[in-house]
């Protein structure tokens, strides 16, 4: 369970707020307009950035001094999910064991991860030599190794095509399930398809979730614009 | 980049105290200068008249450098053709060269029997005379040319294919390319690579006086030099070297004002086809301009291979052991420079305000050798026999000397991967060793095989405090060529000179093809 | 491999304990005399062979740099010899009153001039002249001659080297109040200004000038080395000045009586048979067997000009301020 309590964060002018709290398991579509503070969200949970006032909280545990190495949380990112010198077994077998030379155990791992993403065979390829969609794949496969409970997903799949896009969300959703996903998406669509709790987020301000099938069926008046 | 829960580790504590003890260095030194100094006459007109001339030679040749480097670093990057590889590498011949060696070689194309002059009255034109400061000027684009087409070429290749690619599916025109995708570039690279140049030239002794045509080519240097060695006027050499190191920090803090970051993201390292090099009158525009530079840079170091070469064979032992020794001093000012840069890169990018560690890494360059050695010395004298630890100083300072140009090459490049794949690896909790072993040091190849054989090769050739410290046992090679100059044996120091040379050179080659022929 | 170097260690570590039996003699001179080509290995041998004591060489740099190196150090210094100053400088070191007389008043020496000094001792001495290449025409025959002409020549800077003084030096001996005229005529024949001896005539080689600053013995470098005698120096009538190359035993040696024992050798044939032939320089008091074969081919000039060094200290500001003047033009 994420929890904020009072977040503010205030940079150049743009003040995000947040208080609500996230339950799990399950994924969370983070939709709002452009610049409204989604990504800056994620961040924070993240901790590239720190909140000026107010704590996150995991269960008990106040996040604002774990370094983004040291939360429960994984990150995909919209693009450099992975290091392009480093063959696809040990950019995924970093997600276990984060050292020189990853552990021989989190590669066994990896080889398994790597087979539930349907990249079996792949180990030894450089990222620039796979498709936009196995790269996303790869990614995937990493955070399976991570024991991280919660995943933050940055418009992850938002270069791969419409019929690649919804193969990679239900791979997500599979392969996820355990964890808390917040998903952050401009299609609307994608959190009708695959989340079962959607956060609206607009003009700094991050709305307490709530399930999407109802929030869609009866938007309020700022989602109503955004979706008109 | 707004604040991160960062984490200071180890790397950086090593970057902050280097960053801290260079500049403390080169303080003490100057200040153990002034401790033994006796009340002396104070700066003249002559003293001023030396900083204004040492600056507006510096500034014409960073000007100059920067200006020609720029159109070359251009050509470079979007045209390929067989040897180019080898052809950069050849190029960065000159700034390797020691200062002596190479007036000689611009000597023999520009000189009174020079090619030029014999082809000029060939031709039934006047001669023209290198001396003067347009000498000056062209010896120090000569020795920098190819350190700013270097930096810059570095910079023309951190723009990820992907760009280039966009550029080429959009139709641009080179015109486009340049006002879109590499201005901005030269925007980041320019201030710094004109900056070390600048402070390079600053400290010229041996080249402002040999081209320079006489005392009105005075730099800073050498009035430190007459006010140590002559007038033993401690205090003045002292005030001159402030004076130096006082514009250097000025300079540096202008320059890092004005660099922009663009903050290029990366591609997934393909190898870059450039589209916009292949239209019209461009191949063979730029072909030219590569043939004129390779010709400029070239011509004086051949000179200096064919006149030394048959003296090769007839050098007295003692040249070769001093090799030998001078390989060694080499090699582990380069161990030094590599950790060192490392770690004050890390500490550049990793600390808010970084740059400060940058500038205080630049002193090093500003700094007057001559101050150096003899605060080296004052300090080191009370307390051990200087002789013995000649060698340790002459690795420390070379060191030292060469860290501002692995910094350069170093810093951008690292603030590029902390930029692409520092969150991810944030994330990932890569930190520590298996971050620099995983991420920064394979991403940073070729700026690390760069500096790493930039170090080795200038340590190879710079004469620095050795000559303040060596006894006989321990003169390296560039001491043993001005022995060698200094009793008439010219040919066995031309021959002694081409050692150098390939040393030099073949020790740069080692580390800075090792670092690129993976990706090529 | 690994052995060999501990081999070597070995040696060393022998050598060391060898030599601690015998005391050390510590010799501070200029880089040039102790490279194996120089006077150094064949002194050391010489002086080794009958000293029962280890002589240690020093070098720091030419002749300013050792002034400032004897004052860096100053009564700290482990050296008992200083080999290298010039007649330029020894007021100054005279000055810093860390020399000490020497006890050789009497020593025959072979100078162009009256040796007088009580602290210093000449071990060598030469002419500054201009060199040319023997083919050359209408060699000028004096300063003024020189400035009229469109020879092209090289000199060293005052502030930096030795022989660039002792130009200074000459044109302010043989011309007085008129050496900042002759200086003016001179300015358009100076190609250009080095920092120091080595890279002036390693230009003139290269044949950037009809002539350099350099010394009448030059050519029997050329002549006895290389067995080429197409170097020359040219006779000036108005005369030559000379550099006279001197040794000294500072107060704070430890080993005073074998530094005197140094200076009465370095004033033997045993020392001054090697200088000719090693510094090309003339040893300042001939050996029995004479100069070289060679040696007599060199020019004679009729008239040594040479301040004492108290006259080259006080007037040295004031000449450098008219070379600057004039050259700065």
């Amino acid at each position: 369970m994420l929890t904020f309590k009072d977040v503010s964060y205030l940079r150049d002018g743009f003040l995000l707020r947040v208080d609500c709290t996230v339950k799990g398991p399950g994924i969370s579509a983070v939709i709002g307009p452009s610049g409204g503070g989604k990504s800056t969200f994620l961040s924070l949970i993240a901790g590239f950035d720190l909140p000026d006032a107010g704590t996150i909280y995991w269960g008990d545990t106040d996040l604002r001094p774990l370094a983004p190495g040291d939360r429960p949380v994984a990150v995909l990112f919209q693009d450099n999910n992975l290091f392009p010198h480093l063959d696809v077994l040990t950019n995924v077998a970093l997600g276990a064991s984060p050292l020189a030379r990853p552990a021989e155990d989190a590669k066994v791992r990896a080889v398994e991860a790597l087979g539930r993403v349907g990249l079996s065979g792949f180990e030894n390829r450089l990222p620039g030599e796979l498709s936009g969609g196995q790269q996303s794949r790869a990614a995937l496969a990493r955070i399976l190794l991570t024991d991280r409970a919660v995943v933050l997903m940055d418009e992850a799949f938002s270069a791969l095509g419409p019929s690649l896009r919804v193969e990679m969300l239900g791979l997500v959703t599979e392969l996820l399930a355990d964890r808390i996903v917040l998903m952050v998406t401009h299609d609307p669509m994608d959190a009708k398809g695959v989340a079962g709790q959607t956060i609206f987020v607009d003009a700094g301000d991050v709305f307490a979730p709530v399930e999407t099938a109802g929030l869609f069926a009866n938007p309020h008046k700022a989602l109503a614009d955004y979706l008109a | 980049m707004a604040e991160r829960a960062q984490q200071i580790g180890f790397g950086t504590w090593v970057g902050v105290a280097a960053a801290v003890a260079i500049p403390g260095l080169i303080l003490v030194t100057t200040l153990a200068i002034f401790w033994v100094a006796e009340p002396g006459s104070g700066l003249g007109s002559s003293d001023w008249a030396a900083v204004r001339f040492t600056l507006w030679q510096a500034t014409l040749s960073a000007v100059f450098s920067v200006a020609l480097a720029v159109p070359v670093a251009r050509a470079l990057a979007r045209q390929r053709f067989p040897g180019r590889g080898i052809l950069v590498t050849l190029l960065g011949a000159p700034f390797l060269l020691p200062v002596i060696v190479a007036v000689f070689g611009l000597l023999a194309v520009f000189g009174r029997g020079g090619f030029v002059n014999v082809g000029l009255v060939w031709m039934g034109l006047p001669e023209v005379s290198i001396y003067g400061l347009h000498g000056v000027v062209l010896a120090h684009v000569f020795f920098n040319l190819p350190l700013a087409t270097r930096l810059i070429l570095q910079g023309w290749q951190g723009i990820p294919a992907e760009r280039y690619r966009l550029a080429a599916s959009l139709g641009m025109e080179a015109a486009a390319v340049n006002r879109h995708l590499e201005r901005p570039m030269l925007w980041q690279v320019l201030p710094g690579a004109g900056l070390v140049i600048f402070v390079l030239c600053t400290t010229s002794f041996a080249v402002a006086l040999t081209l320079g045509g006489g005392p009105s080519a005075t730099t800073v240097e050498l009035a430190i030099y007459q006010a140590l060695r002559f007038e033993f006027d401690l205090s003045r050499a002292a005030f001159l070297s402030l004076i130096q190191l006082t514009i250097t920090v000025v300079l540096a803090m202008l320059a890092f004002r004005f660099v922009r970051h663009p903050g290029f993201d990366r591609g997934f390292d393909r190898r870059m086809v450039r589209y916009d090099g292949r239209r019209g009158v461009l191949p063979y525009q730029d072909g030219v301009l590569i043939g004129g530079v390779t010709t400029f840079l070239l011509l004086p170091i051949l000179a200096v291979v064919f006149r030394g070469v048959p003296e090769l064979w007839g050098l007295p032992t003692q040249v070769w052991t001093s090799a030998l020794r001078s390989v060694l001093v080499a090699l582990s000012s380069t161990v030094l420079v590599v950790v060192l840069a490392l770690a004050m890169a890390l500490t550049v990018v990793r600390l808010r305000r970084g740059t400060w560690v940058e500038t205080a890494g630049l002193l090093t360059v500003a700094a007057s050798p001559l101050v150096l050695g003899t605060g080296l010395f004052v300090l080191i004298h009370p307390v051990a026999n200087p002789e013995a630890l000649a060698l340790p100083v002459t690795i420390l300072v070379n060191a030292m000397a060469t860290l501002p140009f692995a910094l350069r090459a170093m810093v951008p490049a690292y603030r590029g991967i902390e930029a692409d794949y520092g969150r991810l690896a944030d994330t990932l909790s890569l930190t520590g060793w298996a971050r620099m072993r995983l991420l920064i040091l394979p991403r940073l190849r070729r700026p690390l095989g760069f500096s790493a054989g930039l170090a080795a090769a200038l340590s190879m050739g710079d004469l620095g405090v050795i000559a303040l410290f060596a006894d006989p046992e321990t003169a390296t090679l560039p001491l043993q060529i001005y022995r060698l100059m200094g009793s008439y044996r010219m040919d066995d120091a031309s021959g002694a000179a081409v050692l150098l040379l390939g040393l030099s050179f073949g020790l740069f080659w080692i580390f800075d093809r090792g670092a690129r022929r993976a990706d090529v | 491999m690994r052995y060999s170097i501990l081999g070597v260690g070995l040696l060393m570590a022998a050598s060391v304990v060898h030599a601690e039996d015998k005391p050390i003699l510590t010799v501070m001179t200029y880089d040039s005399f102790v490279s194996d080509w120089g006077p150094g290995p064949a002194v050391e041998d010489a002086f080794e062979g009958f000293c029962e004591c280890d002589l240690n060489f020093v070098a720091a740099g030419d002749g300013a740099a050792l002034l400032a190196r004897v004052k860096l150090e100053g009564a700290r210094s482990e050296a008992d010899v200083v080999l290298g100053l010039d007649t330029n400088l020894t007021a100054e070191a005279v000055e810093t009153g860390l020399f000490a007389a020497h006890d050789m008043a009497k020593a025959a020496l072979d100078l162009p001039v009256d040796w007088t000094d009580q602290t210093f001792l000449p071990y060598d001495w030469g002419y500054f002249a201009f060199v040319h290449n023997a083919d050359m025409a209408d060699v000028p025959g004096d300063m003024k001659a020189l400035g009229s002409s469109d020879t092209k020549i090289i000199i060293q800077d005052p502030r930096s080297s030795t022989p660039g003084l002792g130009l200074l030096m000459w044109v302010k001996a043989a011309y007085g109040d008129d050496a900042s005229a002759v200086w003016e005529a001179l300015a358009d024949n100076v190609v250009t200004v080095t920092p120091g001896w080595s890279e002036a005539y390693g230009l003139f080689l290269e044949g950037e000038a009809d002539m350099v600053l350099s010394y009448t013995t030059s050519p029997a470098y050329h002549l006895i080395a290389e067995e080429d005698d197409t170097k020359k120096a040219a006779l000036f009538s108005e005369g030559h000045y000379m550099q006279v190359e001197v040794g000294g035993i500072l107060k704070s040696s430890d080993q005073p009586a074998l530094a005197e024992a140094f200076l009465s050798f370095m004033v033997t044939d045993g020392f001054q048979s090697i200088i000719p032939t090693t510094n090309w320089m003339y040893p300042a008091a001939v050996p029995e067997a004479g100069l070289p074969d060679g040696f007599e081919t060199l020019i004679q000039p009729e008239k040594p000009l040479l301040f004492s060094p108290e006259e080259a200290q006080a007037i040295r500001a004031s000449a450098l301020d008219e070379w600057l003047n004039a050259l700065s033009k």
